[in-house]
């Protein structure tokens, strides 16, 4: 069971009230007229998935209902921070 | 390889079951095979296994990192069906069905392979309509099924609630009598003996920590344990971390790594002589020869390798049995485990060549591997031994995400991704 600091709530609340919405950080391409279709499969399927520091996103879907970023390691399931959406992660190795 | 028999078994009862042949060899690898398979579960296995019988080729060696039939093999429901809506997933399935229907005979090992029968319940209008749509679909690809209504559900299993005071009341079922279940182990177990009995080698404790480049062609892998081994063709059937595979040989798959978790109770006398499954509220049950029930349900929502799951997911799981199976409520559970499954966006699996000349994956079987292990292992041996996609494979290239070719299977099969 997670206990996830929400960052727009300002606490910290079980896992049951939020829901995992995949891989964080995922940027719309900016010219999305000349994206190839290997491009935009890229952009809406093809993952990191990595074993070890993944930055994810959330939503705090019984709270506040806003989303926001976890850094967290897959491995051990331990969370390393939670920050807001717009804002750049503190840990990434 | 000794046969197993009923003489055999009677003539080494007269030895006190002392002199039984190991049922496998522990060879040290050679440093250069045809076909390095990378991954000894069920499906490694069974490619191996499918390389050396059906195209000759016996240089191979299947590389584990932890022990035969360890990972997914051993921590799933054992649940077998063909009943999957779309043309290429149908096809594929049940090509695996018609190979478990001979297999015991064919490894001469005992998988268990019980056709028992699938229900996937319907709660529903909109359930009953899709049921009734993958029902005609599936007759018209030639695999059994048929539609049933509450009440021939409940003629099938007597001590489930079909009653209308049910929170969800039952409204009808597919029926797929060929379905069953098998066992697990045994699956891997029989696999992993008769290849080693056609040559192929099996190395455990052996991890695969990089690929081995020459001109953007995959040439080898270097080992924790062994060093570097060198391959014409290498294999990746590496479930949960293909993800992790596919970085070092360094491109993404559309692929995310989810826990699943299943519990088994502890042994009761036999009460369920099929397998029940139930998209809406989500549970799957049957009960093992041993007597166990085996349940299951959903991923948990996070990408996690940890193998283990979120309790708030188990309960979920044993609230929707609970509600189909009141009288399982007091049954009291034994042990509980996750398994880590690659999940494609399209519920479909990755047999496919790469970016990488040489090197070729089988993954994204999510949470319904199991079931297509021997179709899994066969296809993608051909689709090894060519260097070209098998005709069943060819639907499932990783590239069908770059041309927008999707075969949507989420919760058309019977039970939601």
């Amino acid at each position: 069971m997670f206990d996830i600091y929400c960052p727009h709530c300002q606490e910290h609340r079980e896992e049951e009230e939020f829901h995992a919405s995949g891989e964080a950080h995922i940027a719309r391409p900016l010219d999305p007229d000349n994206c190839t279709d290997k491009e935009w499969a890229e952009y809406i399927y093809f993952r990191k998935n990595p074993r070890g520091i993944h930055h994810e996103l959330w939503v705090h879907a019984a709270g506040c209902r806003k989303f926001f970023n976890i850094t967290r390691d897959t491995q051990t399931y331990e969370i390393k921070e939670t920050y807001k959406v717009g804002q750049q992660p503190t840990v990434t190795e | 390889m000794q046969k197993y028999s009923g003489f055999g078994l009677f003539k080494h009862a007269l030895s006190h079951h002392e002199n039984w042949q190991r049922v496998w060899r522990n060879p040290t690898p050679k440093k250069q095979y045809d076909v390095i398979i990378v991954g000894g579960g069920g499906h490694g296995l069974a490619t191996a296994y499918y390389l050396a019988k059906e195209h000759g080729i016996t240089n191979v060696a299947v590389l584990e990192k932890g022990y035969l039939g360890g990972g997914n093999t051993a921590r799933n429901t054992t649940i077998v069906r063909s009943n999957y809506l779309w043309d290429e997933a149908a096809h594929l399935y049940e090509h695996a069905m018609k190979l478990w229907e001979g297999l015991s005979q064919d490894l001469n090992y005992n998988v268990m392979f019980s056709q028992r029968g699938v229900l996937n319940l319907g709660h529903t209008l909109q359930d009953m309509r899709d049921i009734e749509r993958r029902v005609n679909a599936n007759r018209l690809n030639g695999i059994d099924g048929e539609v049933l209504d509450a009440k021939q559900v409940q003629e099938i299993v007597p001590m489930m609630d079909c009653s209308e005071n049910a929170r969800f009341p039952v409204m009808g079922a597919s029926w797929q009598p060929r379905g069953g279940v098998a066992r697990h182990d045994a699956v891997a177990w029989g696999y992993a003996r008769a290849a080693d009995a056609l040559g192929v080698d099996l190395i455990q404790q052996c991890e695969v920590v990089d690929f081995v480049m020459e001109d953007g062609a995959a040439v080898g892998v270097r080992t924790r344990q062994h060093g570097t081994i060198g391959a014409g063709r290498i294999g990746c059937v590496t479930a949960g971390n293909s993800g992790v595979m596919a970085k070092l040989a360094g491109f993404e798959l559309p692929l995310e790594s989810h826990p699943l978790q299943a519990l088994v109770s502890e042994p009761i006398k036999p009460i369920l002589d099929t397998v029940v499954m139930s998209n809406h509220v989500h549970g799957y049950v049957s009960q093992s020869d041993k007597g166990d029930l085996v349940i299951g349900a959903g991923i948990d929502g996070y990408l996690g390798y940890g193998q283990r799951g979120s309790y708030s997911t188990i309960e979920h799981t044993v609230q929707a049995i609970v509600e189909m199976f009141p009288v399982f409520s007091r049954v009291r559970m034994n042990r509980q485990w996750g398994g880590i499954v690659d999940t494609c966006p399209d519920a479909c699996p990755i047999i496919s060549a790469t970016p990488v000349e040489n090197l070729f994956f089988n993954c994204g079987w999510g949470t319904g591997g199991f079931k297509a292990t021997p179709g899994s292992g066969n296809v993608f041996a051909a689709t090894l031994a060519k260097g070209e996609a098998h005709p069943l494979a060819k639907p499932f290239s990783m590239f069908r995400f770059h041309d927008g070719s999707l075969i949507d299977e989420h919760g058309a099969a019977g039970v939601a991704h």
